[in-house]
């Protein structure tokens, strides 16, 4: 179906994601940034949450009328397309499961489920692309996370996105399939947990020698940015589909607009 | 030891586990080893996968008939000249254990590992009624020396350096040569080996877990790394198998299938060294083995699961991968957990057995990471039931308040598209602005949990939904 359109370009809707909303939108304009150049037609709908916080923590109900809302919002689109495996897991995996049995929301949801995915792997997989026109220079590792890889198998589409760019070269730290220590409210409740999982990862990154940190989940590079600095570490931390899209322009996470060159 | 649970203070449990150096040395250990050797284990046998779809498919047939299975069990043992007792409750199955032992006058009891025995604490029990219980497998006899409980389900010393170990046998082995080397890992072992064997000929009664109980033959089967299991159970006049009743499986063929992922799951090995069955007692052809054979099978809250949404949870092999790739296990060790059962599959099971109110941190304690359902062998969906006990209390109103509240105020704005848009354009220009200069925050109200670690990272200003409205209106202009 995708690319052989000359009726009418793929129509996407972008799921930012509620944190990429509030706390780094230069990561949306990314996302649309690679969409478009993949020849894909994006809007972005009126949106809030995929309610993960409400289903992780037990409130059904919340989740499902969240839930519900998304569905509403995204099932006109050919495809709906997240820059977070986690958010995309939560409709791909788990709307489905939230309206199991439900005689008028359980098809809607499975439908939805069907044409979402996480971005980059939605450009790979899905649309074919094999590089990307952008400029950065410099060692970066990526951390894979939990979501994205284990519920939808993000593992090569970023390091192939990643090593079609001339100056970027990817070194893989140890343990990058292993958690951060993120887990949504996780790091809040158990933060002196969340803390000794996190500190193991920045240390794997530090080893890494590598100059930036990247990865596809917004939650998970604020944890590592917000270790990182803690730390006093000065290696750069942004989301992957920044560095594809070539818009590095805005400062790294956690870096104030003054301090970035 | 086992009683008395601490999961309530589960995080007063990882505060000390977090600041206690030598267990985190020996975690170092847990992260380093399982998991590689696990993988490469997988790595090399292509239908590694097909066999744990085929684990986890024979254990839902036989939870599915488990009643039929546990009956054609029961018979099969009785053809073979040994007795079944069934106990619905721990104290029913120490009792069980203990009037066997009382009969035949056992001064000295035997232990293979067996991690019902601790769930029923009957170390405890036959003390009390007392007699002496010798653990057999070096783990458990290092921590019954310690007076500890086991920290992980196949590794119950995991917890432990070897110069701890070293010390603890300098201390209770008095009778030895204090001056003897014991330096290396094997010298250990030789001298566990050596104490254990006097005790193994002093038994009365021997008793054993089981991997798995085989219904077609009335057959127990364990698998050890150190055939103490074997002489636990052959020199004895009696031997006991104590097994909860979802062990069960329909035929030797079964059990075979599933020991191929057993073992490689566990400690990446192809198989244990020992895999040691036993049926019935001794016949009069035999060499050697015990004159009774009774086996001790337990409920304790197993059946009620069967139909719910933690029935998923009986496939358990116990094989331990979960916790070997749990990063919150990693991170604290298994005595945190507070009970039996420490990691993903204790965080599930925990509560069933003492009780989501007392067990409700461990399910909570998870980042959700999954890497426990990518490698458990018979496919238990462990974050998803952890979710449930989730989903439970929140119907209970037992998570705390400050949870309920705080989910119920976002969620609020979270249905309601166009009020969310507007607080949260306020909210993060004022952030953003609040963390202009420095770009992120070292301290943030109701976030201590993150702010006492880490920075937070603050917000670049208008929200995405703000900036794409402003831009696609420019565009069209
Ligand atoms: S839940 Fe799965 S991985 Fe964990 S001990 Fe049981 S069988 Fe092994």
């Amino acid at each position: 179906m995708p690319q052989n359109s000359a009726a009418r370009p793929i129509r996407v809707g972008l799921f930012v994601t509620c944190l990429v909303d509030l706390m780094r939108p230069s990561v949306g304009f990314a996302a649309a940034k690679l969409l478009e150049d993949a020849g894909c037609r994006v809007d972005v709908p009126s949106q809030t949450c995929c309610g993960q916080p409400a289903f992780n923590s037990g409130d059904r109900a919340n989740a499902r009328a969240i839930a519900e809302k998304t569905i509403a919002a995204f099932e006109r689109y050919d495809y709906v397309v997240a820059p977070s495996g986690s958010c995309a897991g939560q409709i791909k995996k788990h709307f489905p499961e939230l309206f199991q049995g439900d005689p008028n929301l359980s098809q809607r949801a499975a439908a939805l489920a069907d044409k979402t995915y996480e971005l980059v792997s939605f450009l790979v997989d899905v649309l074919g692309v094999t590089k990307v026109d952008a400029a950065f220079a410099g060692d970066v590792t990526y951390h894979d996370s939990c979501s994205g890889l284990r519920e939808l198998g993000v593992k090569s589409q970023p390091r192939m996105l990643l090593s079609s760019i001339p100056g970027v070269n990817i070194v893989e730290m140890k343990e990058n399939e292993v958690c951060c220590g993120f887990g949504g409210t996780f790091a809040v409740k158990y933060g002196d947990i969340s803390d000794s999982i996190v500190s193991k990862k920045t240390e794997n990154v530090t080893e890494s020698g590598a100059h930036t940190l990247l990865a596809g989940d917004l939650g998970c590079l604020m944890n590592m940015a917000g270790k990182l600095h803690r730390e006093g570490k000065s290696i750069e931390v942004r989301h992957v589909a920044e560095v594809l899209a070539g818009m590095t322009d805005a400062p790294p996470i956690g870096v104030p607009a003054e301090a970035a060159e | 030891m086992t009683a008395q649970p601490t999961s309530p203070q589960f995080k007063d449990n990882a505060r000390h586990a977090l600041d206690d150096a030598q267990l985190q040395k020996a975690l170092g250990n847990v992260r380093q080893n399982f998991i590689d050797r696990r993988a490469a284990v997988a790595a090399k046998l292509p239908e590694f996968e097909g066999l744990r779809d085929s684990a986890r498919d024979i254990k839902n047939h036989t939870l599915k008939n488990l009643d039929l299975y546990l009956e054609r069990y029961e018979e099969n043992v009785t053809k073979a000249g040994g007795q079944v007792h069934w106990a619905r409750t721990a104290e029913e199955a120490r009792q069980a254990v203990l009037d066997i032992c009382a009969r035949v006058g056992a001064k000295t009891v035997t232990k293979g590992k067996s991690m019902i025995s601790e769930e029923i604490a009957l170390n405890d029990a036959i003390e009390a009624a007392g007699m002496k219980a010798v653990e057999t497998d070096l783990g458990e006899y290092i921590i019954q020396l310690r007076h500890e409980a086991p920290s992980h389900i196949i590794a119950p010393a995991v917890h432990l350096n070897a110069s701890q170990i070293e010390s603890d046998f300098r201390k209770h082995h008095t009778h030895l040569d204090p001056a003897r080397d014991l330096s290396q890992p094997t010298q250990l072992l030789t001298e566990a080996r050596m104490i254990l064997r006097e005790k193994f000929l002093a038994a009365d009664v021997g008793i054993t877990g089981a991997n798995f109980l085989i219904a077609e033959t009335g057959t127990s089967i364990i698998v050890t790394n150190e055939g103490n299991g074997d002489l636990t159970q052959t020199l004895p006049k009696v031997h006991i198998v104590i097994a909860s009743i979802e062990k069960v499986v329909p035929t030797l063929e079964d059990a075979s299938q599933i020991l191929r992922v057993l073992a490689r799951s566990a400690t990446g090995q192809e198989m244990s060294v020992y895999t040691t069955f036993s049926t019935g007692p001794r016949r009069p052809t035999d060499v050697d083995g015990p004159e009774e054979y009774h086996v001790v099978l337990l409920d304790n809250g197993r059946s009620a699961m069967l139909g719910t949404e933690f029935e998923e949870m009986l496939r358990c092999i116990r094989c331990g991968a979960c916790m070997n790739h749990c990063p919150v296990y990693h991170a604290v060790g298994g005595h945190a957990y507070g009970w039996v059962y420490p990691g993903p599959m204790g965080a599930v099971l925990t509560p069933t057995l003492i009780g989501v109110d007392k067990g409700g941190h461990l399910p909570n304690a998870s980042t959700f990471c999954g890497r426990c359902e990518s490698v458990c062998p018979v496919r238990i969906p462990l974050p998803k039931l952890m979710r449930h006990w989730r989903e439970r209390e929140f119907e209970r109103h037992l998570s705390p308040a400050t949870v309920r509240w705080g989910i119920g105020f976002w969620a609020f704005f979270a249905k309601r598209p166009a009020l969310y848009r507007l607080a949260t354009g306020v909210a993060m220009r004022g952030l953003a602005w609040l963390g202009k200069s420095t770009g992120r925050f070292k301290s943030l109200p109701l976030a201590a949990g993150w702010t006492d670690h880490r920075d937070f990272p603050a917000p670049q200003g208008a929200t995405f939904q703000q900036q794409w409205k402003a831009r696609r209106k420019g565009r069209s202009a």
